[in-house]
């Protein structure tokens, strides 16, 4: 069942929504990047709940003139306008008084969703039965969706992706340093208030599919994955939109596979699920890659300090040290050194002494500030030089060079 | 209006309203002064996940096993926002909006794939809240509120919120000394010896209690306006925090009473004859009395402030 959700076998309605859910979440995930990188993520928050008292107007103004209340063009308008209204108003309260970014957004939120619900209840009492599509707005519901409302969502998410491929640029350059990019002459905020107009878009478009309240997953959780593969901009925002892409269409595609599977929730938690994989097994800012860095790390000093012990004939007492030196075929058990130990432990009593007469030279400055315990003195002299420091030391008997 | 219609139908939504706001209001203060509003914000979109997975271990939507399982959700939250904030190595609201929206669709479609047919729970009602059904049918005038047997019947939401509210009002009185300078300074308070940590940790817990009572009568969304909008518009009056506190009492009394009343009788004034949502009205008013204060507040402006302290 799955299988045929994932390659589109199920029917026209779910291959609709599998595709439309995928380009949404490509615009959504590249969008987000740029939110992301200018640390505002959570004013797309505001932005999404605010929709909901435009699209009860919306409703309410259709049927008033006697058109479908459900029209997805008017009420995509309707909740256009009241999201910018409502991202008007945390700007005027984060500008105006002294109150900070997250209280304005909470309020906002949190209000508009309040008048929107009482206007939902308005729609409602005005005429009974026939909301039943708005309900589907807050959580996403395709079941049903018609071959037109695949269309706008699919030409809404194809514009905003090309709006934001076009913006990308300045974007980036304000996002990372919003000072010079006002001295190249880069209007800020124009720049911000074009990306704050992307996240709206997204956001409208993505109503039908995620429902308003959990779109902000979208454009926040694919950037937030991808910056753990990569540390370069465009990528992450060219992995974002993958990312949100994948997420789309499998979550759509699970979701049509059964019964009593929302999408907007599951197209969140295929997301989310993405995110888990990419914190823990990511190449570089991963948990696991961290954690062995970290234990590459230990085994190194360990064994240094294990070596730097049995070239003086100190008793070695750490187990760990014990077991890393053995394991490395230098020491036995009892702590008591092999041949090989014997060995690379009077070269790393060496080196210490080589390090210690670099220190003394004010010629090795620079080489001198490299010393953490570690580094090899090979990687960083040349023989030359070692063979010169050598000849302060005086040279070590009975071990080759 | 009499009071054989109103003490049944409007008396008990009323005052739950009314302490679910300040019970609310209280620690939001706290929060709006520390920019963690949006610790509210989280924690309220987890409240769901949380009291989902509490009814599906014991069946019930007792208080306890709510309460249970919306704290251990809002810690399990907490936990996560700062773990994936230091191990990612991505900011707070980045982190927040990666664990909040995660959270709140594992509980929706938990919701959606249990059977919850037997008790009140739904999604539309997590989202929006129910205060008018919270009615007390055993009343039939002011004089039940001396009748034993009338009281009995009292919706157990009214004392579970009374008590939420009492106990975070306890909660602060007894630690306004370290939460008010820990909130200022929280350098000086480490400096006395304050555990800023665990104290901001109990603030939240605290802030999360009041949620998943209130969570009951207004919904998950409409809780936020609770917590930040009462505390925002009361900064913007005063620079004193016992004032301010003071204030946010009053705006959420204010936007709750006046906001069931509008809710209620609004529509009939205006020749309807249904009732809109209570709670969405309490959260539209105490917006107009943020939007207000933004406006007139005697101290809205961030220029010539004094420094607090």
């Amino acid at each position: 069942m799955l299988f045929d959700a994932l390659t589109l076998q199920l029917g026209y309605n779910a291959t609709l929504v599998a595709l439309g859910s995928a380009l949404l979440g490509i615009s959504a995930g590249v969008t987000g990047t740029f939110l992301f990188l200018r640390k505002r993520a959570l004013v797309a928050d505001a932005i999404s709940h605010a929709t909901l008292p435009g699209v009860g107007l919306a409703f309410i103004v259709m049927v008033s003139l006697g058109g479908d209340g459900r029209n997805l063009a008017g009420l995509m308008l309707g909740s256009a306008v009241s999201a910018w209204a409502g991202l008007l108003a945390v700007q005027a309260i984060t500008r105006r008084t002294r109150l900070a970014e997250d209280a304005a957004i909470g309020a906002v939120l949190s209000v508009f969703f309040g008048a929107g619900v009482v206007l939902l209840t308005v729609i409602q009492n005005m005429s009974s039965g026939r909301q039943a599509g708005l309900d589907g707005l807050l959580l996403g519901s395709t079941a049903g969706m018609l071959f037109q409302d695949a269309m706008i969502i699919a030409g809404g998410g194809a514009i905003t992706l090309a709006l934001v491929l076009l913006l990308r640029r300045a974007m980036t350059v304000v996002a990372f340093d919003a000072e010079y990019a006002r001295s190249i002459g880069i209007n800020t905020d124009r720049i911000d208030m074009l990306t704050m107009l992307l996240v709206m878009a997204v956001t409208v478009v993505g109503l039908k599919i995620v429902g308003l309240i959990l779109i902000v997953a979208l454009l926040i959780i694919p950037p937030v994955t991808a910056r753990f593969w990569t540390e370069r901009s465009e990528l992450v925002a060219a992995y974002a939109g993958a990312i949100g892409g994948v997420s789309g269409y499998v979550g759509a595609a699970i979701s049509a596979s059964a019964p009593s599977l929302p999408t907007g929730p599951i197209i969140v938690l295929t997301c989310f699920a993405l995110f888990i994989v990419s914190l823990f097994f990511a190449p570089e800012r991963g948990v696991l890659a961290a954690y062995l860095r970290h234990r590459r790390f230990q085994r190194r000093v360990h064994i240094r300090q294990g070596l730097l012990a049995l070239a003086q004939d100190l008793p070695v007492y750490e187990p760990l040290t014990i077991r890393l030196l053995a394991s490395e075929g230098l020491a036995r058990r009892d702590g008591v050194p092999t041949e090989a130990g014997r060995a690379r432990a009077a070269k790393a009593l060496r080196d210490e002494h080589r390090w210690h007469v670099v220190h003394s030279l004010p010629d090795y400055e620079a080489v001198s500030s490299l010393y953490d315990g570690l580094r090899d003195i090979e990687t960083v002299l040349t023989a030359d030089q070692i063979a010169e420091i050598d000849t302060h030391i005086g040279g070590p008997k009975g071990v080759p060079a | 209006m009499s009071g054989e219609e109103f003490v049944p139908l409007s008396l008990v939504p009323i005052l739950i309203g009314t302490f679910t706001a300040i019970a609310c209001a209280l620690p939001g203060n706290f929060l709006v002064l520390r920019k963690q509003a949006l610790i509210g914000d989280a924690i309220s979109h987890v409240v769901l996940p949380g009291i989902v997975v509490a009814f599906l271990v014991t069946g019930t939507l007792g208080t306890w096993p709510m309460m249970i399982g919306a704290g251990l959700a809002a810690i399990v939250a907490v936990i996560l926002i700062e773990a994936i904030r230091r191990l990612g190595r991505i900011e707070t609201g980045a982190a927040m909006g990666v664990v909040f929206t995660s959270m709140f669709a594992a509980g929706v479609l938990l919701l959606e794939r249990s059977d919850t047919s037997t008790v009140h729970l739904d999604v539309e009602h997590a989202l929006m809240g129910n205060l008018e059904s919270l009615i007390w049918l055993d009343a039939d005038g002011w004089a039940s509120l001396l009748d034993p047997v009338a009281l009995e019947g009292l919706p157990p939401e009214l004392s579970r919120i009374f008590l939420t509210m009492l106990g975070v009002a306890a909660f602060l009185w007894l630690f306004w000394r370290p939460l008010k300078i820990s909130t200022f300074d929280e350098s000086f308070a480490e400096g006395l010896g304050i555990r800023t940590g665990a104290l901001g940790m109990a603030l939240v817990i605290v802030s999360a209690i009041a949620a998943v009572a209130a969570f009951d009568a207004v919904g998950s969304i409409i809780v936020i306006a609770m917590f930040i909008c009462p505390p925002a518009a009361a900064r913007l009056m005063t620079d004193r925090l016992e004032a301010q506190i003071a204030w946010s009492v009053g705006f959420a009394t204010l936007s709750a009473v006046l906001g069931y009343v509008l809710a209620g009788y609004g529509p009939l004034w205006l020749g309807g004859d249904n009732a809109v949502s209570a709670a969405g009205m309490i959260a539209t008013l105490s917006g107009c009395i943020l939007a207000l204060a933004v406006l007139f507040g005697p101290k809205r402006s961030r220029i010539g402030a004094p420094t607090e302290g």
